[in-house]
């Protein structure tokens, strides 16, 4: 496992790259999730005000 | 052509779109854990790079996806300009972000895959600083378009940007045969049998396959973001918002 974890002595580069990757596309999924959430709000609002429930 | 205005009403994609995304994430999550375990585990130490070759499966389909989402945006770009379809507009804007993020994803892997291998994180080589370009193009295009208040004329000026822009893609693809860069020049083609060990290349192929997929899913998601954004107060948006967010 540690052997695995040093990658031959290149466990920063592979780790920040694989990491940094994870982050990235975390970082994306959460903004995509927040910005639907925002989007939906919205249009729901609208949508009473126009048409009153 | 009436099927395709059909298609590309906001209305009629926007059920669509949502239905697709979760199958496209699910099937990038199943590639990815393989290719992961292929990249990571499974795959044997380069002979000349040691384990910093690993990084490669992350680097080869980031750097893929920048160029291809680039070209699909500014595809849409020219449907847009000559079609006037909305929903090309929104298209065009949903790549936009996912392309800038692998974009940003191949010039931060290369840089680490680069130190061990070159001993540079950067060097202002044809291949590294056109890539580069592209960050900033995307960025461009997302800065110009929050930029301009008025919808319409915010997506004109960014479907120009976007086809303008294009002009870049050929240069980085082609720059490490027409420039003597340090960048090394393509081991997959078309044309010639790849210079890499099979499971190498069947676990970077299947990462390609993930980040493609991804790329679908989250455009497809972001699209209704940007529908529902757009398209606020319309008739037809009645029956989506009512009840519970989905």
């Amino acid at each position: 496992m540690m052997e695995w974890l040093a990658m031959g002595g290149y466990g920063g580069y592979v780790w920040g790259a694989y990491g940094v990757a994870v982050i990235a596309i975390g970082a994306e999924c959460i903004a995509l999730v927040r910005r639907r959430r925002r989007a939906f709000a919205r249009a729901r609002a609208e949508a009473e005000v126009n048409h009153g429930d | 052509m009436r099927w395709l205005y059909r298609y590309a009403s906001p209305a009629t994609f926007y059920p669509v779109a949502g239905a697709l995304a979760p199958w496209f994430f699910v099937a990038a999550a199943l590639l990815g854990a393989a290719g992961l375990y292929i990249g990571l585990i499974a795959a044997p130490t380069d002979f000349q790079q040691g384990d910093a070759y690993r990084i490669i499966y992350i680097h080869v389909p980031a750097a893929w996806m920048s160029m291809f989402i680039y070209v699909v945006m500014a595809a849409y770009g020219v449907l847009f300009l000559s079609l006037n379809t909305r929903l090309s507009a929104m298209m065009m804007s949903a790549l936009a972000p996912t392309g800038a993020m692998f974009t940003f994803l191949a010039l931060w892997t290369g840089a680490l895959w680069g130190r061990p291998t070159w001993g540079a994180y950067w060097v202002w080589d044809a291949r590294l600083t056109s890539e580069l370009i592209l960050l900033f193009l995307y960025l461009g295009f997302m800065a110009l378009q929050a930029a301009i208040e008025d919808p319409r004329r915010a997506d004109r000026a960014a479907a120009l940007l976007a086809i303008v822009g294009v002009v870049n893609v050929p240069i980085i693809y082609f720059s490490v045969q027409w420039w003597n860069t340090l960048h090394q020049g393509a081991s997959v083609s078309l044309t010639a049998s790849p210079k890499m060990a099979r499971i190498m290349l069947t676990g970077m192929l299947i990462m390609s396959l993930a980040a493609w997929l991804y790329a679908i899913g989250a455009s497809l998601l972001r699209v209704r973001a940007i529908i529902l954004e757009r398209e606020a107060g319309a008739e037809w948006l009645q029956g989506h918002v009512d009840g519970k967010a989905r």
